[in-house]
């Protein structure tokens, strides 16, 4: 989706051989560069304390020589004998260690660091270059009112030409390419203008330095180079950035499952090489992997992810499970079935795919710029050279008056205006724990004027809490944890929890006896103390949502369960409604609980039992009426909704799909994110849009003194320079910047 | 004009010297880990192994 999106700099590839030098040179010095290494990303790895524990916990595992972790990027790297570790091994080391670790294959991230790489290297050349000539140039300027010889002054421009002419081949080969690239499809793009004036302005120079004339540009070449390398830096690091998250997150919840091979060993496979007919063991608390029947066992299932229903679904053997659900209770044994077979799956693959093309391709703020800028300066060129030759001016002086105006039009200032203020923004983002993952994302987030929020999991926690509304004592409460504690049932946590909150401590009962569907037991002196379901606590069935206890005298008292809302859901909804922003509710969640929860976050348009058609059928209908739609959503159910939206957040809870379909991904249990990444996407698009002013204005004064040729090689320079660093500066600001509410 | 002949030399000597310099940390991995660099300068020094 995102990644299919093109800008007018798609040519840019690193040198082939700039690449292998690079890999070469990093492993050279190690003494274990033979070896495998195994790269995992964890997802809680924070400071350096945690990098440190990281790097000892692996380091502890038999056969790994050693570990360095990369706290940017979030990842660790193993070194280890060729094929002596086992990557789940490393996996469950880190797990002991308190961390969350998954295998990473090998991405494309290997390839997108030697660009970035490949990209230093030419600003670092670029760079030289421009404060040397830099050097040689401000010595003329200042030479040529003094007493500075002729000959001197002949001297220091060959000495410019010798550095500039490398310089500008090697740092302007991505510019070179791309145009290239761009010619040879009959397009016109930003790089066009910038390598003919860079190609113009050096052969010019050269020219000129033999003649001994004072028309020398190579200064403003090479500083234009660099500071356009910068520009396309920042582009490229944000990309990285992005496709780094998104791999950690792929990597992180693509899950592994335990299969029970034919003579009754297990066996831990990563879900992608799960085949249909193996017999895969579940235990309580895990997620199903595939999809499959169950063969074996009693238990319950919250599809919550998939169908927005909070309440979990019994199941027993024969039933049908689908992949991204989470076992509840008891170890459930499956036979997994051939993806293809299912139709909900299948389905909402068809919906997705359907949604993106519908989305169609949006055009990057810069790249519509340039869709105007590109040819006008190109005419602008051309008119000025037609113009001074029609005035009966030589070649010569209407060249050099061209080549003025293409170097002061080239679009530094422009080519720096968004990238710079797109990576203060999203490091700003990705410092509070939200990661941008489409280029384009903050772009596409600034537009927003209707925010459609899913029920399950966004609006609410998506797991159970004790209702507020059933009054239970202390001592029973306490009682009711001392059993739970034993159990990884989201309703025994949730009573865990409920204890800890009062303050009550919540001592686990060591005997405590798990009975899979239907609760916990555990056998006193005279009489057995429950917690489990009505028929096991001998109770009258009530409400859904509900467990009960038994206690050793007999007495039983029901717990009410509900998907509490987060807790500023109601809070971030009102913000955004202040700011003009229509909000709606669209669940697969039944009528009542959707209608509650739209009640408590006051949303006054809500939509219960939707299922994805529905869901991308009312996206459609807000799209008609010409809204563009923030989709807010985390389960399987709204990944086609995520894909077919404007643009679309999920929080990191969410399923898979679904974060891979999201513009961007927040965490914590707070909403409070989705308003921080509007605010901040909005900011960003006004910051861009003043970078553009200030580029623009930069031109409006300049293009006409370099039109009637008045423009010096020195006045060029500090024009160019000047625009960069305000541009650079004014999106600076955005890190720091207080963001008072939307605005 | 003498102090031309070797300043000028040096002057771009100096600044190969820096570049070489950065090349050579780009690629030794210096600028892998920014946030992680940070870090690694306040952890104490391992015990020497036996």
């Amino acid at each position: 989706m995102a990644q299919a999106l093109s800008t007018g700099h798609d040519g840019v590839r690193p040198h082939a051989l700039n690449g292998a030098l690079g890999e070469r040179a990093s492993v050279g010095s190690d003494p274990i560069a033979h070896a495998a290494t195994t790269t995992l990303a964890v997802e809680n790895m924070h400071c350096g304390g945690c990098m440190r524990k990281v790097e000892a916990a692996l380091a502890a595992v038999p056969g790994v020589a050693g570990a360095r972790a990369n706290l940017s990027a979030k990842r660790v790297t193993a070194m280890h004998g060729p094929a002596a570790v086992n990557a789940a091994d490393l996996v469950d080391a880190l797990a002991r260690a308190g961390f969350t670790a998954a295998e990473l294959a090998e991405d494309t991230a290997d390839k997108a660091r030697a660009d970035d790489r490949d990209f230093l290297k030419r600003i670092g050349v670029a760079g030289f270059a421009a404060a040397n000539i830099m050097l040689l140039s401000v010595s003329v300027w200042s030479g040529a009112a003094g007493d500075m010889t002729p000959t001197v002054q002949s001297l220091f421009h060959w000495l410019s030409a010798l550095i500039a002419l490398p310089a500008v081949a090697y740092a302007g080969q991505p510019f070179f390419r791309s145009a290239a690239l761009a010619l040879s499809s009959r397009r016109l793009n930003m790089d066009v203008p910038i390598s003919l004036g860079v190609t113009l302005a050096t052969a010019m120079s050269l020219y000129q330095t033999a003649r001994g004339s004072d028309q020398v540009y190579f200064d403003a070449a090479v500083t234009l180079l660099f500071f356009l390398l910068v520009g396309r830096f920042l582009d490229q690091r944000m990309r990285l950035r992005a496709a780094g998250a998104a791999a950690n997150l792929l990597g992180l919840h693509g899950s592994a499952a335990t299969v029970i091979q034919p003579d009754g060993t297990t066996l831990r496979l990563g879900a992608r090489a799960l085949l249909p007919g193996m017999r895969i063991l579940t235990a309580a608390g895990e997620r199903f992997a595939v999809d499959g029947r169950v063969v074996e066992g009693l238990g319950e299932v919250d599809e919550s992810l998939i169908t927005g229903e909070t309440a979990p679904r019994r199941v027993a053997p024969g039933a049908l499970i689908h992949a991204g659900t989470v076992n509840l209770a008891g170890s459930l044994v499956t036979e997994a079935t051939a993806t293809d077979d299912n139709t909900l799956l299948a389905e909402i693959a068809r919906l997705m795919t359907a949604a993106e093309q519908g989305r169609g391709r949006y055009v990057r703020l810069a790249d519509r710029a340039a869709r105007f800028y590109a040819p006008a300066v190109h005419v602008l060129g051309l008119a000025t050279f037609l113009g001074w030759l029609a005035t009966g001016h030589g070649w010569e002086s209407a060249l050099t008056a061209a080549i003025a105006v293409l170097i002061i039009t080239c679009p530094c200032a422009l080519a720096l205006a968004v990238p710079a203020v797109q990576v203060a923004a999203s490091s700003r983002l990705f410092g509070k724990g939200t990661l941008i993952k489409a280029p384009d994302g903050l772009e596409r987030l600034a537009e927003i004027d209707t925010v459609v929020f899913d029920k399950t999991g966004t609006l609410t926690l998506g797991q159970p809490s004790l209702a507020e509304s059933c009054n239970v004592s202390d001592g029973v409460l306490a009682a009711a944890a001392r059993l739970a504690a034993a159990s990884r049932h989201p309703y025994a946590r949730a009573v865990v929890r409920a204890a800890e909150a009062r303050g009550l401590a919540v001592a686990p009962a060591g005997d405590v006896r798990e009975v899979a569907g239907f609760g916990l037991e555990r056998s006193g002196p005279d009489s057995a103390e429950r917690l489990g379901s009505a028929a096991w606590c001998g109770a009258a069935a009530g409400a859904q949502s509900a467990v009960y206890y038994r206690g050793a005298d007999a007495t039983v008292t029901a717990f009410a369960f509900e998907d509490r809302l987060r807790p500023d859901a109601a809070e971030v909804v009102a913000a955004l409604q202040r700011a003009g922003l229509a909000t709606e509710l669209l669940s697969g969640d039944r009528p009542e609980v959707v209608s509650a929860a739209a009640a408590a976050a006051s949303i006054e348009r809500w939509q219960a039992r939707a299922l994805p058609t529905d869901k991308i059928a009312r996206l459609e209908a807000l799209k008609a009426q010409g809204a563009k739609v923030l989709m807010v959503g985390d389960g399987l159910n709204d990944a086609a909704a995520l894909a077919a939206a404007h643009a679309s957040l999920s929080p990191s809870t969410a399923a898979d799909i679904s974060q891979t379909a999201a513009d961007a991904v927040f965490q914590g249990e707070k909403l409070a994110p989705v308003l921080e990444t509007m605010a901040v996407a909005r900011t960003a698009h006004r910051m861009a849009l003043q970078n553009f002013a200030i580029a623009l204005a930069y031109n409006l004064v300049f293009v006409p003194l370099a039109v009637v040729g008045l423009v010096t090689p020195l006045l060029a320079a500090i024009a160019m320079s000047a625009s960069s660093i305000a541009v650079t500066a004014n999106a600076v600001r955005l890190r720091s910047m207080r963001l008072e509410g939307m605005r | 004009m003498t102090a031309l002949a070797w300043l000028i030399p040096c002057a771009l000597l100096l600044g190969l010297a820096g570049l070489v310099a950065f090349l050579w940390s780009l690629n030794s991995g210096q600028f892998d880990d920014l946030e992680g660099a940070g870090w690694r300068a306040l952890q104490d020094d391992e015990p020497p192994r036996k």
